[in-house]
């Protein structure tokens, strides 16, 4: 599959000289030896990466980490000292002004981190800025404006001015001026950042809401990792300059690739990151139909289980603790339909780990289902809490 | 021992030379036909403001001064005006008027590219900048001199005179409006694919209005302070009145057209510095100025509106 955005190999080095940096760099020495002696500064040192159509791709670091010069290469904000930036193939560094032009009206829109709205235009003037831009009349681009204002819950709006509105409904109409050009690719340089925490992840789901519905190529730029991970399809951390590591959310906290990206990762909420599927068990049910007390009991005693799951052929019956079931056969032979449980615990793969912990209080293992309310496997209680608890016991 | 007595530079005899021997011979054509579409848009608007009847007049003045700067300003404006034509100066005033409505308009239209151009290029400035300083510091004496040899007597004179001293601020303000609009503003501009054009007009322009029409204000204040000095090059008007009360010690005289230059200079101050309140920042073009002026909606009216 052909990336939307791909980098190859950029450098960015800001300063007079940029090819001695270069030089230096491939030497292997380091950003801050380069600038003691020549005085430059490496923004940007060999970034690769391939953005997937419909894939929201965080760029992670922190200030200085060179992320910001990164994603302004994407629409050409910044030239870069070399390597290509291919957007659906054509190389941004190589454009002319009119190219450059047409592909940020049309394919590239852009958030920034302070809202940037301009103040003298009302919400959907400022949502039609683009489309103006465009030379679109102006009955038609009010029509989107108010279009591109309604995904994001501010029509009402359209004819206040940015600073009558709250920090969150101004990043809102900052998204909604991004949308209106119905771009390919969206570039979120920190729109979140200077909003307020609970603002912050209100504005997340929505994002995430919104994207469910628009599939479109979106490049987000953090300096949270907590964002990140709950925005991300896949993260790019950045260090220095430099990429250390790119992966989905799950890959990053539980292999990170080195001790910076560990040190970041020690201390966020693995129970948010991780989904019931990466402690998933094989469900190893037994059939209602064949097995008996006899044989469940022996199939426990073999897996070492405390309860398992019982099929009634593909439908789940439900389950039977091995203390259940030996109490009832020292009560003299019950059969294995009577002590099933029905009111088990059951949820999706895709549940993060938070989720599950009401679902263990019960003690039993939770039933993974997927479609058509089929078994895919099991959760056991101790394997949500080994998971939570893992690396931060080896951090510690 | 002095350094005059080992060197004495002859400056004033170069100058003399100069000008004399070479700018006036060889350029006064050139600076003369200068001269033309200043003359033209001087006796037009001359021409318009002493055939319209002095109620018309204030009636047209109070409404601009009410529907931009509010009643009291409008108020003001009548009772000046009735004051200026009972003092007998109405048509000089009007003379007045049209001269340093010119003088602005040239300035205005000279200064603010000039001012654009500076604000996109720190060459361009490095250069401007001691000439603008050059322009505001030098007595305006030194050059009333050369520009009568160039240029003559009278009132287009007096009027060049009047914008060589009143351009800077205009260009300087619109420098600096332009300069100080936010970057941030800039490149989401630039990131949504704007052309320069595009970016000047739609962002640039507008954010540092209130900045330039400051700058317009200063400028036609400076403007105003020009018309006693253009008179001694053969300007008219109420500088003229000045001028010859002052040559004949006729006190009264003076103090008249004095009195109507201040009630003109406080007219027009208050009216470009309400074009310049943050309401205008919003509605800057000039068909929507023109639209708030005519609506129904008084000035003060709109800003409650938005407080509330």
């Amino acid at each position: 599959m052909k990336a939307k955005v791909e980098a190859k190999n950029i450098f960015k080095i800001f300063g007079d000289d940029p090819k001695s940096a270069q030089n230096m760099l491939e030497e292997g020495r380091s950003k801050e030896e380069i600038f003691e002696a020549t005085g430059l500064t490496i923004g940007v040192q060999d970034a690769s990466f391939a953005v997937q159509q419909g894939e929201i791709f965080v760029i992670m670091g922190l200030s200085g980490s060179g992320k910001s010069t990164l994603v302004r290469m994407i629409n050409g904000l910044i030239a870069p000292t070399s390597g290509e930036m291919l957007v659906d193939g054509t190389d941004i560094a190589n454009c002319s002004p009119q190219q450059m032009r047409e592909i940020r009206r049309t394919k590239v829109a852009m958030v920034f981190q302070h809202f940037a709205l301009f103040p003298h235009k009302t919400v959907g003037e400022n949502a039609a800025y683009g489309l103006k831009i465009k030379g679109m009349g102006a009955a038609e681009r009010r029509e989107r404006a108010l279009a591109a204002l309604e995904q994001v819950g501010l029509r009402a709006h359209a004819d206040s001015y940015p600073d009558e509105l709250s920090g969150g409904m101004q990043q809102r109409v900052g998204l909604a001026r991004g949308l209106a050009a119905e771009p390919e690719v969206l570039l979120m340089d920190e729109p979140f950042s200077a909003l307020d925490p609970l603002i912050r992840s209100d504005m997340q789901e929505e994002l995430l809401e919104l994207q469910r519905s628009m599939k479109k190529t979106i490049i987000f730029i953090t300096h949270d990792l907590d964002e990140a991970l709950t925005l991300g399809d896949r993260i790019a951390i950045m260090h220095n300059g430099a990429i250390v590591q790119i992966g989905t959310a799950e890959e990053i906290v539980d292999k990170p690739a080195d001790d910076y990206v560990a040190a970041f990762t020690k201390d966020i909420d693995r129970s948010r990151v991780f989904t019931a599927q990466s402690v998933l068990s094989p469900a190893e049910a037994i059939d209602l139909s064949k097995d008996t007390a006899a044989s469940a009991i022996e199939r426990m005693e073999q897996l070492n289980r405390d309860a398992i799951y019982v099929l009634d052929g593909d439908r789940i019956a439900g389950t039977v603790t091995y203390r259940d079931l030996t109490a009832s056969m020292r009560d003299n032979g019950a059969a294995l339909s009577d002590a099933i449980i029905a009111d088990y615990p059951t949820t999706k793969s895709t549940t993060p780990l938070h989720e599950l912990y009401p679902l263990c209080e019960s003690g039993l293992p939770i039933a993974i289902v997927g479609r058509k309310g089929r078994l895919e496997g099991i959760v056991e209680p101790q394997a949500v809490l080994a998971k939570v608890a893992s690396d931060s016991d080896e951090a510690a | 021992m002095r350094p005059s007595d080992l060197l004495t530079i002859p400056l004033d005899d170069w100058v003399n030379s100069f000008v004399r021997d070479w700018l006036v011979p060889n350029f006064r054509p050139f600076f003369r036909s200068l001269q033309w579409p200043i003359t033209q848009v001087l006796n037009a608007l001359d021409g318009l403001l002493n055939a319209t009847p002095m109620i018309v007049l204030t009636a047209v003045l109070a409404f601009i001064a009410w529907r931009t700067a509010g009643r009291s300003v409008a108020i003001f404006t009548i009772i000046a005006l009735v004051f200026i034509d009972m003092i007998g100066q109405w048509p000089e005033t009007m003379t007045t008027l049209s001269m340093v409505v010119t003088a602005v308009l040239f300035c205005t239209v000279l200064g603010v590219p000039l001012g654009i151009i500076a604000a996109g290029s720190d060459r361009f400035q490095a250069v401007l900048r001691p000439i603008l300083d050059i322009m505001q510091t030098i007595p305006s004496f030194v050059y009333l001199v050369p520009i009568v040899m160039l240029f003559g007597v009278g009132m287009v004179p007096g009027i060049i005179a009047t914008i060589i001293f009143a351009l800077p601020p205009i260009i300087r303000l619109t420098n600096l409006g332009i300069r100080n609009v936010r970057h941030d503003l800039i490149e989401a501009a630039n990131a949504f694919g704007s052309t320069r054009w595009q970016t000047l007009w739609e962002v640039q322009l507008p954010l540092a209005m209130r900045t330039i029409m400051a700058g317009l204000n200063q400028t036609l204040m400076l403007a105003l302070s020009m018309v006693v000095i253009a008179a001694l090059i053969g300007a008219g008007g109420l500088g003229l009145t000045v001028y010859t009360g002052l040559g004949r010690l006729d006190v009264g005289n003076a103090m008249a057209g004095g009195i109507g230059i201040v009630l003109i200079a406080i007219i027009l101050d208050r009216i470009t510095q309400a074009l310049g309140e943050a309401r205008q920042m919003r509605r800057t073009s000039l068909l929507q100025t023109l639209r708030s002026m005519i609506s129904t909606a008084g000035p003060g009216k709109q800003t409650t509106e938005r407080a509330g």
